[in-house]
């Protein structure tokens, strides 16, 4: 299939999934995903696979863990108060060390919020969320396109690390329509999976799938080992673009729909004379922590643009680790910055004795 | 109307009246004539048998925000819509109204409006949901920016199967307001 | 010379955690029985939960997954799903299936999931002490209801079998005990045949095993087995709730 599609964010999401060989699929419904458990029901029934909907995101996610654990290439989608819910088993899937696909669609929060896009859950995406010492991959598409491609790529990622991947959007990306392209795709390698509960056929030893080390010294080495991996993941796994950032003076780091939005306001400046550049990570965890230190060097101040109060300035600044000012601007709720907002932002550091 | 600009077109009115597939319809035809499209619709509760719009660009370079804050043309089927959008126009741009479901008129004086009643239209001809259809048809005519054969291809991708009889029908109504003076 | 008693081959070597006295032993081996019986351990995959039996994925010659607290009918579900062929059980206490796993057991039940549940109902929560259980009795002491337990504070016991019993996907449903060797054969024969239904694609089985728990309850193992029949079967009467009937052959 390459023909060009015109797909909403949400299918566009799903037939990726489908394309890599999901054929299992638990969830509930919530706005502004609700396109996503829609096309699966629908596609699965074709393909031989399954859709389920759960009576809650609890269960949901403790039946991609049951499912995963059987060896199944398995996704669950919400919008941020189900992915709040779906916490516990997403750190049980961690601590057991299996892989999956969660797909945040997010809207605003905190409580019931709203249902307009944001970013909002960048914390709970890459901090942890639910609890104990562990990581999740966090892709962030900024199109249609891309959302497809990393769909499709988070599949491998999850399997070859034996860990969820989630796919960060928000209401913007799952509900506008663009063009899309289901390319073929060169799969990456990945050992078979025999550790899941398949049945032992009475052919091997029984296989445990479990987060239970009561033995401290256990569960201490076992998250020692789980880190060095994530360690490797941060060496390989970092997606970054870096766009015009040589001989620049702001810095803007935005990601998701967010980086469209700042690029065009890159675009403004730049004809307004501003010396601008944009850095867009495409991974939040793992951080492009190395690029934003090196653009760091030769930058004079970066300004990071979200759709919440302020979340991966934090990291920003981490990067920047003192080097540069990293200033901050938002919008949250489901307000979204337009690229005006953005230059007016430009042009208030560019002033005067910010700079 | 300079075409090398990105077009960014805003449709609104009650739900029911068919503005987002309107809008879809421009996205198709402009993705069939090679150019970067978006579209983008309102969600939630007010879809509900509130107000709904969608915003639709067309641009010869990559779509940066999908969100459109001054569309270059403003398409209104009632009159909520035409309170609510009629001062983001950008100035020389063009708001189209659907005059036999807006009973006041367009105050701006910097744009261009276009008056057409594309409901009475659409009942005249018996089908009282294709108003959508008839200011979709003034609007290729008034911009050219999509050629009224795109949009028919892209309509014949849109109805599925089972339901040709409906591409004839949208076809006429495209061609009532494509005609229309 | 006939061997007339052995360990049974889904049950593992290795010693089990359990407080003396407490029956989970002998529920654990009659589960390995039963899938000794019909065969089927190489094709069997268990769901520990949270609470006493949180070890029980060590305790079976099967895969087993842990669930978290509650969630054991969701897992099995996704596991049965994966493998349809696969016989999938759960083993829950009552804590972890009548409180925080209430929705997951009564909708993995609305789904005809073809699972079994092994339920064990000792009317407390073990593990963490002796708190009153969605099934402790009205007027029973433990040590989250010191003054007995207050049913005008403190709510009714639920009955599981009862509940489940309106619901179509429901295959089996049979409340039984192991207080004496009758009972025990009698909940043998309740666990193989939910496991037989499994087999044949009836849908949704649950077996409710009353069980004793002499730690928490403060008493001796011979005193809590009177307890369990002088003050448990009165309450939640054994029985078979709901049986959609063997094939016939």
């Amino acid at each position: 299939m390459s023909e060009k599609l015109l797909m909403k964010g949400n299918e566009a999401i799903s037939e990726a999934a489908i394309q890599a060989g999901c054929r299992y699929f638990f969830g509930y419904p919530i706005t502004p995903q609700n396109e996503i458990p829609a096309y699966m029901s629908k596609r699965m029934p074709k393909v031989n696979g399954l859709y389920l909907q759960a009576e809650s995101e609890v269960s949901a996610i403790n039946m991609v863990y049951g499912a995963a654990g059987a060896g199944a290439r398995v996704m669950t989608s919400s919008s941020s108060p189900g992915i709040s819910l779906k916490q516990e088993g997403i750190s049980y899937i961690a601590g057991s060390e299996l892989p999956c696909v969660i797909v945040n669609i997010v809207r605003g929060g905190p409580g019931l919020g709203g249902i307009q896009p944001a970013q909002s859950d960048y914390f709970q995406s890459v901090k942890g969320g639910g609890h104990g010492d562990y990581k999740l991959v966090v892709l962030v598409p900024s199109s249609v396109q891309e959302a497809v491609d990393m769909t499709i790529e988070a599949f491998d990622i999850a399997d070859m690390y034996r860990m969820p991947v989630m796919i960060l959007g928000d209401g913007l990306l799952g509900q506008m329509m663009e063009p899309v392209v289901f390319k073929s795709y060169e799969p990456r390698q990945i050992l078979e999976k025999t550790w899941g509960t398949t049945g032992t056929e009475g052919k091997r030893k029984p296989n445990i799938i479990n987060s239970l080390y009561i033995d401290p010294k256990d569960l201490e080495d076992k998250n020692i080992e789980r880190f060095e991996r994530y360690k490797y993941i941060e060496k390989n796994e970092v997606q970054v673009e870096v766009v015009d950032c040589e001989d620049v003076d702001i810095v803007l780091i935005a990601y998701g729909t967010m980086a469209r939005v700042v690029k065009s306001a890159m675009k403004i400046a730049r004809e307004q004379g501003y010396k601008v550049g944009v850095i867009r990570p495409l991974t939040v965890w793992p951080f492009p922590t190395e690029a934003i230190c090196k653009v760091a060097r030769t930058a004079k101040a970066f300004l990071t643009i979200e759709m919440s109060m302020g979340q991966m300035v934090e990291d920003v600044k981490l990067a920047v680790n003192g080097q540069k000012p990293v200033y901050f601007y938002g919008r949250t709720g489901g307000m979204v910055p337009t690229p005006n907002d953005i230059v007016e932002e430009i042009k208030k550091i560019s002033g005067g004795e910010k700079l | 109307m300079n075409l090398s600009k990105a077009q960014e077109v805003i449709i609104a009115g009650f739900g029911g009246q068919g503005v987002m597939f309107a809008g879809k319809l421009i996205a198709s035809a402009g993705m069939l004539d090679e150019k970067e499209v978006s579209w983008l619709p309102s969600y939630g509760p007010e879809m509900r048998g509130g107000t709904a719009n969608c915003h639709v660009i067309v641009s010869d370079e990559l779509v940066g925000s999908p969100i459109i804050v001054n569309p270059t043309t403003l398409i209104v089927l009632n009159r909520p819509s035409l309170d609510k959008f009629e001062n983001t126009v950008l100035p020389g741009g063009i708001l189209m109204v659907d005059t036999s479901l807006v009973d006041r008129k367009v105050s701006r004086t910097d744009i261009k409006v276009v008056e057409i009643s594309a409901t009475q239209l659409a009942l005249d001809m018996g089908e009282r949901k294709l108003g959508n259809m008839v200011i979709l048809g003034k609007w290729i005519r008034e911009t050219g920016l999509v050629s009224m054969e795109t949009v028919q291809k892209a309509l014949k991708k849109a109805v599925p199967a089972g339901k040709e009889k409906l591409i004839e029908l949208n076809i006429k109504a495209l061609e009532i307001g494509y005609n229309y003076n | 010379m006939t061997k007339a008693f052995e360990r049974p081959k889904a049950l593992a070597d290795v010693q089990q955690h359990y407080c003396p006295g407490c029956t989970h032993g002998i529920i654990h081996r009659l589960v390995a029985e039963a899938m000794d019986c019909l065969d089927i351990n190489g094709k069997t995959v268990g769901v520990a939960p949270v609470g006493c039996a949180v070890f029980a994925y060590n305790y079976f010659n099967c895969d087993m997954q842990q669930a978290a607290h509650g969630r054991a009918p969701a897992v099995a579900t996704g596991v049965k799903r994966v493998h349809p062929d696969n016989i999938v059980f759960t083993y829950q206490g009552d804590g972890d299936l009548a409180a925080i796993g209430t929705a997951e057991m009564i909708h993995a039940a609305a789904r005809g999931e073809n699972i079994t549940i092994i339920f064990v109902n000792n009317a407390i929560y073990g593990m963490t002490g002796g708190q009153m259980a969605p099934t402790t009795l009205a007027g029973q002491v433990t040590q989250t209801t010191p003054y007995g337990r207050n049913t005008q504070t403190q709510g009714y016991p639920i009955s599981v079998c009862e509940i489940l019993a309106t619901i179509e996907g429901v295959a089996y449903l049979e409340r039984v005990s192991v207080d004496n060797v009758k009972n025990i054969r009698g909940a043998k024969k309740a666990i193989e045949k939910a496991f037989r239904y499994q087999k044949e694609d009836k849908g949704f089985t649950l077996i409710e095993i009353l069980s004793t728990c002499p730690t928490n309850w403060g008493l001796t193992p011979l005193e809590s087995l009177d307890w369990l029949r002088d003050n448990m079967m009165p309450h939640y009467p054994l029985g078979i709730f709901k049986d959609k009937g063997e094939d016939k052959a």
